[in-house]
């Protein structure tokens, strides 16, 4: 099967080829040092700077207030440990959720073991955090909330507008881990009320290796990487230019094809919505039907289990993604899929199609049929459905 | 990930379906872990399992392991179908990754399950085998 149908874009995307472009100089042309005196690397600075003040723009806020870090993962646990840092001396409370990623996550558990108390927030069955659990959780000692733009399981986009302004009323720091949100949705910083964002490159077509947190103008946040003074001191080392460059021509050919790709996206993404739930029985959409990001899908096949499911369609040129435990080498299955309410044996059963801006409806059309047949053949298989079947024929007879 | 073997074993697996009046069946597992597994034995009067069939839900390995182990344990008498053990259902497969090793002790423990069955049904008595843990009966939870 030499056919590709990449539904994982979730995962990570394709790089696109103007923004590889854009980089290969700045490795093999101009690959001064932006820190040096002579001009040849002078120009470097001024190309982060351009980049800083594309993705400032962007995001509504200062160029001055974009750190460029390795990641979303080094993003998130740089905007957790450093609130904590310094403003313990506040409060020792953070409130997050149960959904979040597990950059978010396993620092949460980190400072709780550092004397931070969490309050990790439950969500609804469609994914979305219930502000008034939210508004209830804060004390007097909440320093930071927490709280992922969207899902990158179930896409489920939260309620951040609201989230920013309980934060502000409050006088409690507000950040968001927008990774799977930056590039696909519109974001204002200002009137969501953000205080910090995390955000990385290789979910929205840029290089893998780099991405930004934003830090609003305010926020005592000190440095995370000791040595230089790259990026305002607080994030010291030699500044990644290629990745940079990458991530500035990315983030704005995102913006620059957001509203057109969104519209694609969502349209592909519900006649695959569809199609899945009508065609193949007992299956559930997981997340919001329509609070969701644009390129995401997320089903449970009941009496299926997940990794069968992705080796299969694996066979059939498809590439996705499970919340099922085999793919994680845990025996639990996915937290936000149990967040949302799934028993386990309908959890391991699930899986994420993720769309890019170049997925075609005969692609979907393609992987729907396929769906259909594997499901068909791993259910014959199932003991969980041949029960269901016996009970069901029991009943009627 | 998989051995050449597992992903044959997974893709066209051996043995699937059911047995109407089997001798024994046994199912094992957890929903919760995201295993189950199922086997059919239909065993003659001189002990020889004549037929086996298996359902399983679950991974990869775990559908690769129920399949061969019914190859195993296929024509065999129940005596020696108690030799079958994990290992060497993971021999038989070449490997399995460390994650899934747990997937064959459940291959094992299913064949067990379906002979104590039998066993039970028929008044037998075999050597060396126990009465398996995670065995679930008709009507119970997963």
């Amino acid at each position: 099967m030499d056919r590709l149908i990449y539904l994982d874009n979730a995962a990570t995307t394709k790089t696109a080829p103007e923004v590889v472009e854009a980089m290969l100089p700045y490795f093999t042309e101009n690959y001064g040092n932006p820190s040096s005196v002579y001009g040849f690397a002078a120009r470097n600075k001024e190309a982060v700077t351009r980049q800083r003040e594309t993705i400032a723009e962007l995001l509504g806020v200062q160029e001055k207030e974009i750190y460029f870090t390795a990641g979303g993962s080094e993003a998130d646990n740089w905007a957790l440990k450093a609130a904590a840092e310094c403003y313990g001396s506040k409060g020792n409370h953070i409130i997050t959720t149960k959904i979040e990623h597990h950059a978010i996550l396993h620092t949460a558990e980190y400072l709780e073991k550092r004397g931070f108390e969490v309050t990790y927030l439950d969500v609804d069955e469609e994914g979305v955090v219930r502000i008034d659990e939210l508004k209830a959780a804060i004390r007097p000692t909440t320093i930071l909330i927490s709280v992922m733009y969207a899902n990158n399981e179930i896409g489920t986009l939260q309620p951040i507008k609201e989230i920013g302004q309980i934060a502000r009323e409050h006088g409690i720091l507000f950040h968001t881990d927008a990774v799977q949100a930056f590039g696909q949705v519109p974001i204002s910083a200002d009137e969501c009320r953000i205080d910090m964002l995390s955000a990385s490159g290789h979910k929205f077509n840029g290089p893998k290796g780099i991405g930004f947190l934003y830090i609003r103008t305010g926020v005592k946040i000190r440095s995370f990487i000791h040595g230089g003074a790259q990026e305002r001191k607080r994030r010291a080392g030699t500044e990644n230019v290629p990745g940079i460059i990458g991530l500035g021509t990315a983030a704005k050919r995102a913006a620059d094809t957001m509203a057109e790709r969104a519209e694609k996206e969502t349209k592909l993404r519900d006649h695959l919505i569809r199609r899945v739930l009508e065609e193949i029985p007992y299956t559930k959409l997981n997340g919001h039907p329509s609070k969701r990001l644009p390129n995401n899908a997320n089903f449970s096949f009941r009496f299926v289990e997940g990794e069968s499911l992705l080796i299969m369609l694996d066979m059939k040129g498809i590439c996705a993604s499970s919340g099922s435990a085999c793919t994680s080498g845990s025996l639990d299955p996915s937290h936000v899929l149990l967040a949302i309410g799934l028993p386990h044996e309908i959890a391991h059963g699930s899986l994420r199609l993720t769309l890019g801006g170049e997925t075609t409806k005969e692609e979907i059309d393609y992987a729907v049929d396929c769906l259909k047949e594997i499901v068909r053949h791993l259910r014959e298989m199932s003991p969980l459905y041949e029960d269901f079947v016996k009970k069901n024929q029991g009943q009627t007879a | 990930m998989y051995s050449e073997k597992v992903m044959d074993h997974f893709q066209n697996p051996r043995n699937v379906g059911e047995i109407e009046n089997a001798s024994g069946v046994g199912t094992v597992g957890n929903a919760k872990c995201g295993d189950i597994m199922r086997i059919y034995l239909d065993i003659d009067e001189n002990k020889i399992i004549k037929d086996v069939k298996f359902k399983t839900f679950g991974c990869g390995a775990a559908v690769a392991t129920s399949s061969m182990a019914t190859e195993l344990v296929k024509g065999k008498t129940v005596e020696e179908a108690m030799q079958v053990t994990n290992r060497a259902v993971m021999e038989a497969l070449d490997g399995l990754p460390p994650v899934k090793v747990h997937c064959s002790l459940l291959a094992e423990e299913a064949i067990h399950a379906a002979l104590w069955d039998y066993a039970d049904k028929h008044d037998i008595k075999i050597e060396g085998l126990e009465k398996p843990k995670s065995d679930i009966h008709e009507g119970e939870e997963y």
